[in-house]
């Protein structure tokens, strides 16, 4: 059966039901055009989020510890399977020979590395707030982390230009009323007390981080842990953040410490993503498929209208399933010429909302929302538009079809 | 002996149902190539439903239609498609003429649909067609604009448009006034004329008279063969209806 037959009559039909035909276009453009911008909105938020989160921690941390007790000094003795009412031996805590480790991970690591000393402290300036203590190598540091471009006052070598001085988070800075070059005293695990000086304030944007993190040297972290020499933790950034799993799983063989990735640290929020996600693509699915509806009540009608055409073109030989691909051509005209209005209402609705700006709290300024453009989303939208469209109008066109043409003459005569 | 262009041996076509119905009722024929057959009959009698099942328009409960020489009745429902597209043409009582399409538009619809020409031959055949019926200034007018006659020429330039063996055409007249029954009337002689089968279904029994032959429908059976044209007194062959 020629094609363009069908074509012809398909056109023939949409064309010669203006209002109907633009109502249903007007459905699908619209499920189209939302569902872009809610996937433009929702990645758009989630990128963002990512990349703060990824800026702000290691992309690999290699710690040490590890995933399960190291063997027991009875067990390698004995060859035992099992040891009872014998204390482990717990050996020198932090990475042995980290500077080895270091060379090691380097010669093959697609990015850097650089040492670290993490512990607790408390900080005290009339008020006394539990922090995270880091303590790095400014040198090294800036090749790992992005603490240099996050600083709003001072610099991350200012470390270097006075004993024990720290950098702390601005939400921290702001909820102690401290400054920089203010003195603070830090309350290490073992009750040691330092005296420190205030030489930078840092603004990640992540709450959690600005609120609850420091920065010293190691030197300092060291001695507020009360273990000399020691390093807890190795901070790797990666030339590209989603290799971290892989990374981690293949520093973790070589070299036995537990190694965490970004991912696997933030696994819960992330698990939480996919949930969202979930949501919303059953949100967007839905509101595509209802979009689809107008679309059916469009075919159906024109196919109950044309059950006379319908009988008069299987009688003059033209087959049920070729009848039946006029209808669905039809569906697919509306669908696809609803789509590339879709595509632009979803366009300019993510331009929109990217003008618009939210007050952080937080930070104090107004930033811009975050929107994801890629043409993935409007592919995506445009082809479940297209499937739903498709797939609407093939029902009522089976029916229509399957009509015997003698019943319909007959009828009419 | 002339040639066979359309037979039907033990035709039966039977609705069931809660109260089965017979609309036809083991009917033989065979109707020549170029053979102006008219078929009567009171309302009811079964004449539509045969010829339904002679241009396979629908499937006999029973039976078999022969069209040039080749048994339907195992044909699949696209087969017969094929059929009815390359060697049937239809008119019926309306026109059933696409309204959306203009009269050119309309005759060129079976020879798109069976893709065997290019579109310039289709587009000088159809204007052929409806200039030899006299609608050559009416070709890119749409149905709605159209009297009923012409409306009807325009459905039998379609029928002939694939250039089929077999006109079936469906109480033809039964919706046009006396001038226009007369011109369709003389269509359909000059189209058996010219050598192409034509079997009519009609009430009118002045216009059966000028086919070649008559038969006369009762209850789903033949009842009278008339053999000759214009002959209505007797019956040149009474086919015995089978019990």
């Amino acid at each position: 059966m020629a094609s363009n037959l069908l074509v012809n009559i398909a056109w023939t039909h949409v064309t010669t039901r203006v209002r109907q035909t633009l109502v249903g276009m007007a459905g699908v453009a619209m499920g189209v055009g939302f569902t872009i911008m809610m996937a433009g909105l929702m990645e758009g938020s989630q990128i963002d989020f990512l990349h703060q989160l990824v800026d702000t921690m290691p992309h690999v941390s290699i710690q040490s510890d590890r995933r399960t007790a190291a063997p027991q000094a009875a067990d390698r003795e004995y060859g035992a399977v099992q040891m009872s009412g014998i204390a482990n031996v717990n050996n020198r805590p932090g990475i042995r020979y980290p500077e080895s480790v270091m060379a090691s991970v380097r010669s093959w690591l697609p990015g850097d590395v650089a040492p670290s000393v993490k512990t607790t402290a408390i900080i005290d300036h009339g008020g006394r707030i539990g922090v995270t203590l880091v303590g790095i190598d400014p040198k090294q540091e800036i090749k790992v982390s992005k603490l240099p471009s996050q600083m709003r006052e001072g610099q991350i070598n200012d470390l270097l230009r006075a004993p024990n001085a720290v950098i702390i988070g601005q939400a921290l800075a702001e909820k102690l009323a401290v400054k920089t070059g203010n003195a603070v005293t830090l309350i290490g695990g073992q009750g040691t007390h330092v005296n420190s000086t205030v030489v930078g304030i840092f603004r990640s944007g992540l709450k959690r981080v600005d609120e609850g993190q420091i920065y010293s040297l190691i030197s300092t972290a060291q001695v507020m842990m009360g273990q000399s020499g020691i390093i807890n933790e190795l901070r790797l950034r990666l030339n590209d953040p989603l290799e971290a799993e892989t990374i981690a799983k293949q520093v973790e063989g070589q070299t036995g410490y537990k190694s965490v990735s970004w991912q696997e640290a933030n696994s819960d929020l992330l698990s939480s993503f996919a949930v969202r996600d979930f949501i919303v693509l059953t949100v967007m699915g839905a509101m595509l498929l209802t979009s689809s509806f107008a679309t059916y009540n469009i075919i159906s009608t024109i196919t109950n209208e044309k059950r006379q055409d319908i009988a008069i073109m299987k009688s003059l030989g033209m087959r049920e399933a070729a009848v039946r691909r006029i209808f669905i051509l039809e569906a697919a005209i509306i669908g696809v010429v609803g789509i590339l209005f879709g595509w632009i209402i979803g366009y300019a609705l993510c331009y929109g909302w990217s003008q618009i700006t939210i007050y952080n709290t937080l930070t104090g300024t107004n930033v811009p929302i975050s929107i994801y453009y890629t043409p993935f989303h409007y592919i995506v939208a445009g082809g479940i538009s297209l499937l739903c469209c498709t797939g609407a109008a093939f029902f009522p066109a089976r029916k229509a079809t399957r009509v015997h043409p003698v019943e319909i003459i007959r009828g009419a005569s | 002996m002339s040639e066979v262009a359309l037979q039907a041996v033990g035709l039966v076509r039977r609705i069931e149902g809660a109260v089965s119905h017979t609309l036809v009722n083991g009917i033989d024929l065979s109707v020549s190539k170029g053979e102006f057959l008219a078929i009567t009959g009171p309302s009811g009698s079964g004449k539509s439903s045969l010829l339904y099942l002679l241009g396979l328009l629908d499937a006999p409960s029973d039976g078999e239609v022969i069209i040039c020489g080749q048994p339907t009745s195992k044909l699949s429902e696209d087969d017969r498609a094929n059929v009815r597209l390359t060697k049937c043409g239809f008119v019926f009582q309306f026109h059933f003429l696409l309204p959306e399409f203009t009269s050119l538009e309309n005759v060129l619809l079976p020879m798109r649909a069976a893709g065997q020409m290019s579109e310039k031959e289709m587009q000088e055949r159809g204007l052929e067609l409806l200039g030899s019926l006299g609608l050559k200034d009416h070709a890119n007018k749409r149905p709605n604009q159209l009297s009923g006659g012409q409306r009807q020429r325009v459905a039998i330039a379609r029928a002939l448009s694939n250039r089929p063996e077999i006109i079936v055409a469906d109480e033809p007249t039964g919706a046009l006034d006396t001038s226009s029954t007369e011109q369709v009337f003389g269509i359909l002689r000059e189209i058996a004329d010219q050598g192409r089968t034509v079997v009519v279904v009609t009430h009118d029994p002045a216009l059966a008279e000028r086919a070649d032959r008559r038969v006369h429908i009762v209850d789903g059976k033949i009842q009278q063969t008339f053999e000759e044209r214009g002959s209505t007194e007797e019956p040149a062959v009474a086919v015995a209806p089978k019990a």
